[in-house]
């Protein structure tokens, strides 16, 4: 597979490691009221569809980012690359 | 018998000879030859035997589609079994052997499987050998397996050197007849980057076998003038002896060169094959079609041939398959074959066109063709005396890897072929004989216009291509797919798949299209179907009365033909297997005698032996208690090394730790403690504050890169404003860790600070300098309890640094020690590693439960508490050593209580790690015991049921040396 | 019918003209007692044991596509039951059981062939681990043994022990563990179920499922609605699909796992091994080929199908391990989806919705798992308890803390 990376063009999919469902940025705050249930849900649980997907990958043999890659998981068509970063800030999330 | 068979004509090089044997009888052909031409050439038929019937083979083919003609090619290590005599380029000195057969490829014993055929229907084994249970593994799967198998390995290593390359194009083209050089031509011509790749030695495709020639000139002119004008075009590569193999996701391709195949020997320097990985903007499938077979009883003698190889061999080697041949044919492609031979003054035999009524019933010939029986119209039967019968059942596109992807063909009736349907790789657009294109006109025109489609999707402006005139005859092909009778007809001639095996899987219920094949083994020998897979299709449709589309489709899965292993593991072998790291004092422990040890991608000296000294125990013992006498000194290394800076460090390492970071004050070093997201303990390492905002992390050895990973993955995408920067500093420097009473007085030696407990006490950390200036990082830590530094100092001077080191050690007798005495130190002292970081264990197990701050969001804490995660009686690491210090404990022994069975009801826990102390003079050992805190000074036995050893053991703290702390803060 | 060698003889002297379909081919009725979603080994397996164990009736298996075309058709067919943890260990022997009585119990030659299998270990850690797991597996009454390297190469004298990078140090081997012919499990249990009455329905794929008040009352499909009491999921790397029509997200990510498969070659390996430096893994098949595998290509997939680097890599580790095979060819390779739980370890539970079971998260260990599962799937669906070797495989398991993680790689299911 290639990925095309936002900063540095296509780039082979070996350059990368895979984490998953890009939702794993949206971690709860472990200090919130029924943290068990939300952390449960977020770590353990997946849409996993057929289609569509947004996942997390890192360009380790690269330049580190961290990407959000929509892919279909059917017929592996990469249709969107994001910076992971800019994802979770348009979530939302700061520090 | 001298190249009997040999005619005038062909593509073959007569001006030279080259010399070969088979089954140890020497033969000659000429260069451009192959194994199998050279071997018609010479009359001989008989090259093989199948698989389950051993019944005498000789090839069917001119291709790589052959099932038939498997021979063990070269002898000793680079023995090939499974070599398709008709790919198999001809050189000099050429050995091969027949395979599958004893004692020899004329009398195999085995054919007796033929005459009790009826006992070996499909599936025959589904339901016998069931009784006694015993005898499957005893008795029938040992004689099943001896018989079964078809070439065999050397057993030897492969001596020859695979490589691996990359490519990039705009356009690749597959296949060089005349679709793939249409489309070469217009792409090459346009500029774009162009590569041209065939599995054949020789370009051309069907063009080097037919007699109709292109524009005016011979299909081999033709050719050589297209290659003539793509050679000298810079954009332009070409590649033959290369089979594109897979089309894989996102325009990736995999093709395999035989750069030597086709030689004795690699040339100095050369490698056997290159496994290329190509990434192609666009693909153009131009891989043209094979033919097939018509099932007739024994329809598999040597001498039964395909009609298109027929024609090749004569055409293009300048052999006849056959001095009176035969040709038996359901389309017009089947004729051209008798007029080719006519044409070459050979006798044609009889030809029978099924579409007239007439068909052929029936062979004879026990190694090789004699003669066939053939009905005609009125259903009058007659024997033809011939040597060679040329069978078209029309043509199959090699729409392979259009199916790559799992896009399923499509039926087109006018070729009665399936041919490429929607859902094929994205960017390859099949052309030609590939796309159902059978006529030569067809092939250019698609080829070009393929080639012009893919131009204009990339922005560049297609070339002009004029189209050459060649034939454009439709294919005429009334479809006949078998002649019943009451023998047997062969559909996969590898396996031996007869009709009646069809029909019997459809009696028995096998009827989908999965089904069949797995019932019958059709389409699973080594041409993976390309022989029989549409045929068996045809005959299924047959019986369930519905057409062959609406019966099932059929699709290919890569490679596209076999592939030698060695080129797909490529230089990725032996000592090569995986990188090499070393650290930077390897030289220096190399010259000290040092024996290495894997850990990970590393080798890291494991002891230092010194003469006399025959045991590693010895030196190990030496080494350790040389270090707690005086001192010793270790290459460190290996520990993955992370700087962290920014303003938000502190808060950012508040986080990823389960303790507190965020106090922690300028110039001290903290331990530190890591959790997964799932509470589970991930690393363990010492993290050091340098400066306000700059902080240095330990990891372990083994989880070096994954932390690393996840501190960027907690920086990007969960906290993404912090300002914290990142960076992996594990080459940047040597570390070593200075341990022992002495370690302090051997320092002193080498660095410009004052060190002393005052200035610089335990848990200390700064940037100092060395030897006069040299910057480094020294940390007062300690992971063997002793009074102990870790020095580091770029990478580039660590080999200065343990010379130094070890310079300034020598008054104080200190030592180098490897990793089993740092091993046997760090379990004296009770510190957790590897095998208790075992990605299983909490915090609590580890003793280290209190270090979770729930004051806290750090990764981990709310699911660290979950219930089944504080069981109060869950495991605990504890200390453990043999009652009798004599005995010696095994680590992974498990904990059973005393009097109780070795039963997993009383499974306790076991041992992590075990170490002999020489400190305490016997075997100590760490382990996970259930509710093990409660448990000091219980006994227990340990138990190694692999070993049938058990030893009676005392629970005692991991703590086996200086349980206070004294020496580390002296 | 019976399958003997005698009716084999019989039936080859008289043309084979006695055989009859192995399954009868039955429209879909209105309603059954249990609906087992997926005709797959486990779906397979459940219904047969339902029937024949439990006594049960009206019991209909929906297969989307055809009998035995899911994980059980495209895997290594390796059997073992060399696990370490006690949540594993006691299920994987049960089923190990169950394969030694196979063949006799339904009838059909699945060639179950206890030829041995053996993990290779290059470090002295790996070996303590080693130890530990042999342990653990004879503590719970299966076999296990540890090799020294010279043992290991008495058995396989080809292997690399003399110029590895990562030097083979020693063996557990499991002798009673080795490979079945993976078609004939699925169609040996599709026959046994079959003659027992049970309805097995190809090409009729689960569409919905319809609940009333969290009670199931059957399930909608592309041949309309098939009402059930008990509607039990195997549908492996299908579950996130099939349990989304419940309204379920499910701790499973569905990932691809190659699998290949070299030309016919005269007998070289005896048994099963794996390869402890690198992702390889092979056998030889009775036919000759060399059937092997590695690691999953390592992103969510349902394609069916990998990619290159994978190929590659296993083919270095086959390299690595036993450099003669560079002569030998790589004849086929193909793709299954696999079940990938958050802990790498199965699940066989209850649902929220009531009469709803499910099966799954097998990662790429489905195939040895078939019998157990079958029989323990039946009886959670026939008794409502779980049987007493598979009380750990709980969806509640990731809320209590209790995750059965052999490979201790956390919730990240390409690790498993």
């Amino acid at each position: 597979m290639i990925i095309n990376h936002p900063l540095l063009g296509p780039r082979d999919a070996q350059e990368f490691v895979y984490l998953g469902d890009a939702r794993l940025i949206g971690r709860p705050d472990g200090m919130d009221e029924g943290a068990a249930q939300a952390f449960h849900d977020h770590v353990f649980l997946r849409d996993n569809p057929a289609g569509e997907h947004r996942e997390l990958w890192f360009h380790e043999q690269g330049d580190r980012s961290w990407l959000v890659v929509t892919r279909n998981t059917v017929t592996h068509e990469i249709t969107k690359v994001e910076l992971a970063r800019d994802v979770a800030r348009a979530l939302g999330r700061s520090k | 018998m001298s190249q009997s068979n040999r005619i005038p004509g062909g593509l073959i090089d007569r001006s030279g000879t080259l010399s070969f044997t088979f089954d140890g009888r020497s033969y000659q052909g000429h260069p451009g030859d192959t194994l199998a031409s050279g071997l018609l050439a010479n009359g001989v038929r008989l090259m093989g035997r199948s698989f389950k019937y051993h019944r005498p083979r000789g090839p069917i083919s001119a291709g790589s589609d052959e099932p038939n003609a498997l021979v063990e090619l070269r002898t000793g290590a680079r023995q090939e079994p499974n070599t398709r005599a008709t790919v198999a380029e001809l050189f000099d000195g050429l050995s091969a052997q027949s395979q599958n057969r004893w004692p020899s490829l004329a009398f195999d014993a085995l054919a007796i499987n033929d005459r009790l055929s009826p006992f070996f229907a499909a599936g025959f084994y589904y339901k016998t050998f069931m009784w006694p249970a015993a005898f499957w593994e005893k008795v029938y799967e040992p004689i099943i397996r001896r018989a079964a198998g078809l070439g065999s390995l050397s057993r030897l290593p492969d001596p020859d050197v695979y490589d691996k390359g990359f490519l990039h194009c705009d356009i690749l083209v597959i296949g060089a007849g005349p679709s793939g050089l249409a489309a070469a031509l217009t792409a090459g011509r346009s500029g774009a980057r162009v590569i041209l790749a065939d599995e054949d030695f020789r370009m051309g495709g069907r063009l080097t076998a037919e007699t109709q020639g292109v524009g005016g000139l011979s299909g081999a002119d033709w050719t050589a003038q297209a290659l003539a004008e793509l050679s000298g075009l810079p954009n332009v590569r070409l590649m033959t002896r290369t089979t594109v193999v897979g089309a894989f996701d996102h325009g990736i391709y995999g093709a395999v060169e035989r750069v030597s195949d086709h030689v004795p020997v690699p040339a100095e320097g050369k490698p056997r094959q290159i496994l290329w990985r190509i990434y192609a903007r666009r693909a153009i499938l131009a891989a043209g079609a094979t033919e097939r077979m018509i099932a007739f009883e024994d329809n598999d003698r040597p001498g039964i041939m395909l009609a298109g190889a027929v024609r090749a061999y004569a055409n293009r080697w300048g052999v006849a398959a056959g001095r009176r041949v035969a040709v038996f044919t359901n389309n017009d492609d089947g004729l051209r074959t008798a007029a080719d031979l006519r044409a070459k003054g050979l006798e044609i035999a009889a030809v029978i066109d099924s579409r007239k009524g007439e068909e052929v019933t029936g062979s004879a010939g026990r190694l090789g063709l004699r003669s066939i029986k053939v009905r005609d119209g009125s259903g009058r039967t007659r024997t033809v005396e011939c040597d060679a019968l040329a069978v078209s059942g029309g043509w199959n596109p090699n729409l392979h890897l259009t199916s790559h992807h799992r896009g399923r063909p499509v039926w087109d009736e006018a070729i009665a072929a399936f041919v490429p349907g929607p859902g094929g790789p994205a960017g390859l657009l099949p052309a030609g004989a590939a796309a159902g294109h059978l006529t030569t006109h067809g092939a250019l025109k698609t080829g070009a216009k393929a080639a012009a489609a893919a131009l204009a999707d990339l922005g560049h402006k297609a070339a002009a291509f004029d189209l050459p005139e060649a034939e454009d005859a439709p294919v005429s092909i009334t479809p006949k797919w078998h002649v019943p009778g009451k023998g047997r007809a062969w559909v996969d001639p590898q396996n031996d798949v007869t009709v009646k095996d069809v029909k019997l899987a459809h009696q028995e219920g096998f009827r989908s299209v999965e089904h069949l094949k797995r019932y019958t083994t059709l389409g699973m020998a080594t041409d993976q179907g390309k022989a029989g897979n549409v045929l068996g299709l045809a005959v299924m449709a047959e019986m369930t009365g519905q057409s062959i589309p609406e019966t099932g489709t059929t699709i290919y899965r890569p490679p596209y033909t076999p592939v030698a292993m060695g080129a797909l593991a490529g230089r990725s072998r032996e000592k090569d297997f995986k990188p090499t790291r070393l650290t930077p004092s390897h030289k220096w422990a190399a010259e000290q005698g040092a024996v290495f040890v894997e850990v990970g991608m590393w080798l890291r000296a494991q002891w230092f032996p010194k003469p006399g000294e025959t045991h590693w125990r010895q030196s190990v013992d030496r080494e350790v208690l040389a270090t707690r006498a005086s001192a010793g000194i270790c290459d460190v290394t290996t520990l993955g090394k992370i700087d962290i800076q920014g303003k938000d460090a502190g808060a950012f390492l508040n986080r990823v730790y389960a303790n507190t970071f965020a106090t922690l004050p300028v110039g001290k070093v903290r331990y530190g403690l890591m959790l997964r997201e799932d509470g589970i303990v991930m690393d363990d390492g010492t993290t050091a504050r340098l400066a306000e905002d700059e902080w240095v992390m330990t990891t372990t050895t083994a989880n070096a890169v994954p932390v690393f990973r996840h501190l960027e993955f907690c920086r990007q995408c969960l906290w993404p404003d912090m300002d914290v920067q990142l960076i992996s500093t594990t080459e940047a420097w040597a570390q070593f860790s200075v341990a022992g009473p002495n370690a302090r007085r051997l320092l002193e030696k080498v660095v410009d600070q004052d060190i002393s407990d005052a200035a610089f006490p335990y848990m200390a950390c700064a940037n100092i300098t060395v030897c006069g200036g040299l910057r480094a990082r020294l940390f007062r830590i300690s992971f063997s309890g002793e009074l102990a530094y870790e020095i580091a100092v770029p990478t580039r001077y660590g080999d200065a640094m343990i010379r130094a080191l070890m310079k300034a050690g020598e008054e104080f007798d200190a030592v180098a020690y490897g990793t089993e005495a740092l091993g046997v130190m760090r379990v004296e002292k009770g510190h957790v590693a590897g095998n208790e970081l075992n990605g299983q264990s909490t915090a609590l197990n580890m003793g280290l439960g209190k270090m979770v701050s729930k004051k806290k969001d750090a990764i981990g804490m709310v699911l660290s508490q979950r219930e089944g995660m504080v069981a109060k009686d869950g495991l605990r690491l504890v200390g453990v050593k043999p009652v009798d210090p004599s005995q010696p404990l095994t680590a992974g022994s498990h904990f059973i209580a005393m009097g109780k069975p070795a039963t997993a009801a009383h499974d306790d826990g076991w041992l992590t790690s075990v170490v002999y102390s020489p400190h305490l003079g016997h075997s100590i050992a760490l382990g996970y015991l259930k509710d093990g805190s409660a448990r000091m000074g219980e006994r227990l036995r340990t138990v190694n049921l692999l070993k049938k050893t058990e030893v009676e053991v005392e629970i005692v703290s991991p703590h086996f040396i200086d349980p206070e702390g004294e020496r580390l803060r002296a | 019918m019976r399958y003997s060698g005698l009716r084999v003889i019989r039936e080859a002297l008289t043309g084979h003209r006695g055989w009859t379909p192995v399954w009868r081919d039955p429209a879909p009725q209105a309603s059954y007692d249990y609906v087992i979603v997926g005709g797959g080994g486990h779906g397979l397996a459940t219904a047969y044991y339902l029937a024949k164990e439990f006594r049960q009736a009206r019991i209909a298996v929906l297969e989307k596509g055809y009998l035995g075309g899911g994980n059980v058709g495209r895997n290594t067919t390796i059997i073992r039951s060399n696990y370490l943890l006690d949540g594993n260990e006691p299920f994987y022997e049960f089923s190990m059981k169950l394969w030694e009585g196979m063949e006799q119990d339904f009838n059909y030659n699945a060639m179950v062939s206890q030829r041995g299998i053996i993990n290779l270990f290059h470090t002295d850690a790996a070996r303590d681990a080693a130890t530990r797991r042999g342990n653990a597996m004879i503590l719970h009454g299966a076999d296990a043994d540890i090799l020294d390297r010279e043992q290991v190469r008495a058995m396989y004298p080809f292997l690399n022990f003399d110029n590895a990078r990562f030097p083979i140090k020693g063996a557990l081997m499991q002798r009673r563990g080795g490979t079945a012919r993976h078609d004939a499990v699925a169609w040996g249990y599709a026959r046994g179920a079959d003659l027992r009455g049970v309805d097995l329905i190809q090409n009729c794929e689960v569409t919905g499922m319809r609940i009333e008040a969290g009670r199931i009352l059957g399930v909608e499909t592309t041949r309309g609605f098939i009402g059930a009491k008990k509607v039990g999921v195997a549908v492996a790397g299908s579950s996130s699909r099939v349990m989304a029509h419940a309204g379920m997200r499910l701790p499973i990510e569905s990932h691809v796992l190659q699998a290949f498969v070299s030309e016919g070659l005269k007998p070289l390996i005896d048994g099963v091994m794996t390869f402890g430096a690198g992702h390889f893994y092979v056998s030889q098949s009775d036919k000759g080929g060399l059937v092997f595998g590695g690691d999953i290509d390592g992103y969510n997939s349902y394609a069916q199908r990998g990619n290159l680097p994978v190929i590659e890599d296993v083919a270095e580790g086959g390299m690595a391990l036993m450099p003669m095979i560079g002569r030998a060819r790589l004849l086929r390779t193909w793709g299954g989806v696999m079940d990938m739980s958050m802990d790498g370890s199965p699940i066989i539970d209850k649902t929220h919705v009531e009469g709803l079971y499910f099966n799954g998260g097998w990662c790429y260990g489905g195939f040895k798992a078939t019998p157990a599962s079958g029989w323990c799937f039946a009886h959670l669906l026939a008794t409502d308890r779980p049987h007493e070797t598979g009380t750990a495989f709980r969806f509640d398991r990731f809320m209590r803390g209790l995750a059965i993680d052999e490979k201790g790689q956390g919730p990240t299911p390409n690790l498993h």
